[in-house]
């Protein structure tokens, strides 16, 4: 390997020569921009050739849709800005292993019919999409119909403040086999929009600040989530009409609102929710028709609710989570307890252990009458910590009645587990 | 001069064993419910239970019995050339003083300690505003009633009324007018309750999560701004002057 | 000194006190008797101004004592029953009611020192006996040199040795030109002292006469004889 490095730098150098020289259509650079042989981004795209790259120099480029329509790298040199002014499609990527990079993209046309993107992939595979700037675009990044397209350490910005006039950070549509990684995406309606999307990563991410979910998810199966950051966005994540779903070590706080949680899960089934923080948020995990999901090694903290656990849900299982300071761990509107509780550690814990096996000798309840009134009664907590409350709660962990019986962690932990 | 009064009840009051002892049972749990929780948020809200339960009761029991008991003294200080009003402030400021004094020591040292940041700031100033509020009350209970079992018996009901019925009822309330949008109307019944207009305060410092949903958003937009902490502290103020001042009205003209 | 023109008192549905007029000069020492309930203490009261009438004046050198609390100034006041905050000092007591009178003449400490409370000023009220706690009030009555002595029942409760200190005392002070008002059920114990008797019933006057003329009216040697005989004629009638 050692003595093959100065031949393969010796080959790349000839090929680059005899391009240029030749003009034969291996791989040439074409350099766009003023003092350069092309002016417009549009001019070195159509002089390009499959396998080419179009070097764009620092410059504003207010071109109206820029199209690409063939194998080609777009590459930004000292960040030239796409502008759309408001009124089109900036770049629109129609071709098969496009390469996009270091480019400034904004104002994006913002007419929701057709939904314009700052970069918009059409039925293409292979697209990479890395380390952009995305500037107050209606949408960011758009795939449909694409697979194997990487975006990677983009930064999407967008100052929105109504749902309506400003779409998504990045949004995959029918698309498969996808790698949305390390990009930061803020201000956005969603910050990462997924339907019909299968077999697809989403890692490193951090989306903040957005209006409604920082990852939505809809109908789209064998996906896996894997430590992304969302933080005070407007209703956290959701999870919607989907199976098979992996979310581990995902941080999700702060995201505080009447509507809002953590982690909305919706008609979801068979999927694993490992070792992820929700942290301060309305309701860490909220669970509607939900079944057969894991929870496991999770930390839920100085949240509103832990889990929201709706009667609709069955056959999940929550083992081995920390609930610390939470208001209410779990919260249910039935009677009806479908789900497992078993080996957690509850800070509201009050049992003992005697062998000093580490796990408490009586069961805990998690379920507390106080919040059972809240679920039916939301005003009711305007008493929270109040004497009658306590000595409702009190009475009722005592001699349950109102409260479903079978809402047990048998085995609740005596100390934190270290996650 | 009631300065003078108020320093002789003062020195006579810490002296007292039951104020030993409330002050011993405050730091007992204060001190016990700080290291034995390890994280002092939950020691916290397990204090604000213990302080909004025992505080008003001792206030409010203590205040009426020392009245009571002093019923000839105050005839002696009566037959003194000294004002009513005086010897009534003197009084007031007085149990107020050693009762706050008492609180302090036993529960607001060691909040000091283990509570960081504006939380103990408002636990402390919380607690002795409740003991203000519950003193006044006794004021008024002693004054009410010239029997000594009568007067005690009130002052219980007082706290009972406030530490648990008056709750009970707002719950009642919120269930029987669950189909009516009520949430504002909540924020005007706390403000009937000195003991939940403390509570609120409190949570909204420290355990913002609890006030969730509509209700809490209402009450957050209300005690949340500085004009409605400024109402909230002011109407607290009220209930301690209004019925200091009831039963300052009462003492004036009563004979004795 | 003191005048009181048409007093009367209703405690709700009691009328205590009824259109009750008496005039005391200096020098004067006043046993004010009568059955329980007739109102004695109440007038009292009054005079001190712990009960408000409800109706009728009373005029402390001139002065209407509704309007300005000061006359108390020169009044020293024995209760009959003292009770003090339990864990003050006999010395703090002492020292707080200097510290309200706030008066700068000389102090008169005879009783204290004759009671023998100068050795026992570290003691609390609570530990003490009814007849130590009847010396400290009996000490503060006097301390101030009032002009006015108003005394509820002063030797009750006291030993023999110390109701004679302080009966010397009461004397002392009435030869002084004081006006001393003393409240007793032993009539006997009033014989050497008092030059005046108001007699009162049912919230009424009954008389109100120097002791010698009363003596002489009914034809007897003793104040107790005396009234025994004003009871017996009523009786009669």
């Amino acid at each position: 390997m050692h003595t093959m490095c100065p031949r393969l730098i010796k080959i790349v150098l000839c090929t680059l020569m005899t391009g240029l020289l030749m003009h034969v259509g291996i791989s040439r650079s074409l350099h766009v921009g003023s003092g350069h042989p092309y002016v417009s981004v549009k001019e070195g795209i159509a002089a390009a050739d499959q396998g080419d790259t179009v070097i764009i120099h620092a410059g504003t480029y207010k071109e109206g849709n820029i199209i690409v329509d063939k194998t080609i790298t777009l590459m930004g040199m000292d960040w030239p800005v796409l502008d759309g002014q408001l009124k089109y499609e900036v770049l629109s990527v129609k071709a098969n292993n496009v390469v996009v990079t270091g480019l400034v993209i904004q104002n994006s046309g913002h007419a929701s019919l057709d939904d314009p993107g700052g970069i918009k992939v059409y039925d293409s595979r292979g697209v990479h999409i890395i380390g952009n700037r995305l500037k107050d675009n209606f949408f960011g990044i758009y795939l449909q119909y694409s697979k194997h397209c990487i975006i990677k350490d983009n930064i999407v910005k967008a100052s929105g403040t109504e749902e309506q006039q400003i779409g998504n950070g990045i949004h995959c549509w029918k698309s498969d086999s996808l790698q949305i990684v390390g990009n930061t995406i803020s201000g956005h309606r969603d910050g990462i929009y997924f339907e019909f999307v299968t077999g697809s990563v989403i890692w490193r991410n951090i989306a903040f600040d957005n209006i409604r979910y920082g990852l939505h998810f809809m109908f789209s199966n064998d996906d896996a989530y894997i430590t992304n950051l969302f933080r005070n966005n407007g209703a956290g994540v959701a999870v919607m009409f989907t199976k098979n779903v992996k979310m581990f070590n995902n941080t999700f706080e702060d995201n505080w609102g009447d509507a809002a949680h953590g982690l909305l899960l919706k008609e979801i089934s068979d999927s694993y929710i490992f070792n992820n923080r929700f942290i301060r948020n309305t309701s860490g995990i909220y669970m509607e028709g939900t079944n057969r999901i894991i929870v496991e090694k999770n930390i839920f903290k100085a949240n509103g609710w832990g889990m929201k656990i709706q009667a609709s849900c069955m056959d999940n299982v929550i083992r081995q989570n920390n609930f610390m300071q939470n208001t209410f761990d779990i919260s249910t509107n039935g009677s009806l307890v479908l789900n497992t509780f078993d080996s957690n550690y509850w800070d509201k814990y009050e049992g003992y252990d005697l062998n000093k096996d580490n796990v408490g000798d009586v069961p805990y309840r998690p379920l507390s009458l106080f919040s059972v009134i809240v679920e039916q009664n939301p005003p009711a907590m305007l008493l929270y910590r109040s004497f009658i409350v306590t000595l409702l709660d009190r009475s009722e962990k005592i001699i349950p009645t109102l409260t479903p019986d079978n809402f047990i962690d048998q085995v609740p932990l005596m100390h934190v587990i270290p996650l | 001069m009631f300065n003078k009064i108020q320093r002789f009840i003062v020195a006579d009051i810490l002296k007292n064993r039951i104020v030993l002892a409330y002050t011993l049972l405050l730091g007992v749990l204060a001190w016990s419910v700080f290291s034995l929780e390890d994280d002092s948020h939950k020691g916290v809200l397990t204090l604000l239970n213990i302080v909004l339960l025992t505080t008003p009761l001792v206030s409010i029991i203590f205040t009426t019995i020392y009245l009571y008991n002093s019923s000839e003294f105050i005839e002696l200080l009566l037959s003194q050339p000294i004002r009513r009003a005086r010897i009534w402030t003197g009084l007031f400021f007085g149990l107020f003083f050693s009762l706050a004094l008492a609180f302090i020591v036993g529960a607001g040292v060691p909040i000091l300690l283990f509570v960081t940041g504006a939380k103990a700031i408002i636990l402390l100033v919380m607690g002795i505003l409740i003991t203000a509020v519950f003193v006044a009350l006794g004021f008024l209970c002693a004054i009410i009633s010239r029997d000594k079992a009568r007067g005690i018996g009130i002052a219980i009901l007082l706290w009972l009324f406030f530490s648990l019925l008056f709750d009970g009822l707002v719950l009642f309330l919120l269930f029987q007018l669950s189909d009516y949008p009520i949430e504002k109307a909540m924020v005007g019944v706390s403000a009937l309750n000195p003991i939940d207009l403390a509570r609120i305060f409190i949570i909204l410092q420290l355990d913002v999560s609890a006030m969730l949903g509509y209700t809490g958003a209402i009450f957050k937009d209300f005690f949340g701004t500085g004009l409605g902490a400024a109402i909230g502290f002011g109407l607290l103020c009220l209930w301690v002057l209004v019925p200091y001042l009831v039963s300052l009205r009462m003492f004036v003209r009563k004979d004795l | 000194m003191i005048e009181i023109q048409h007093l009367s008192k209703r405690f709700g549905k009691f009328q205590v006190l009824r259109d009750v007029s008496l005039s005391c000069a200096p020098g004067q020492c006043i046993a004010l008797i009568g059955p329980n309930g007739c109102g004695k203490t109440t007038l009292i009261k009054s005079i001190l101004g712990m009960v408000l009438p409800t109706s009728g004046s009373i005029e402390f050198k001139g002065k209407d004592i509704a309007k300005d609390y000061h006359y108390r100034h020169q009044i020293g006041y024995m209760p009959q029953k003292g009770r003090y905050p339990d864990n003050m000092t006999i010395g703090q007591v002492i020292e707080m009611i200097k510290d309200i009178r706030g008066s700068k003449e000389a102090l008169d400490e005879q009783l204290i020192d004759e009671f023998g409370l100068h050795d026992i000023l570290e003691k609390r009220m609570r530990t003490l006996s009814g007849g130590t706690t009847q010396k400290v009030s009996a000490s503060l009555a006097f301390l101030f040199n009032p002009d006015v002595l108003i005394l509820d029942e002063p030797t009750a409760g006291l030993d023999p040795l110390a109701a004679e200190i302080l009966k010397d005392k009461i004397v002392s002070e009435h030869q002084k030109g004081k006006l001393v008002f003393i409240t007793s059920h032993l009539l006997s114990e009033l014989d050497d002292l008092v030059t005046h008797v108001v007699m009162m019933q049912e919230g009424e006057i009954r008389f109100h006469m120097p002791t010698d003329a009363l003596k002489a009216s009914t034809n007897t040697s003793s104040l107790a004889k005396a009234i025994t005989h004003v009871l017996k004629q009523d009786h009669v009638q």
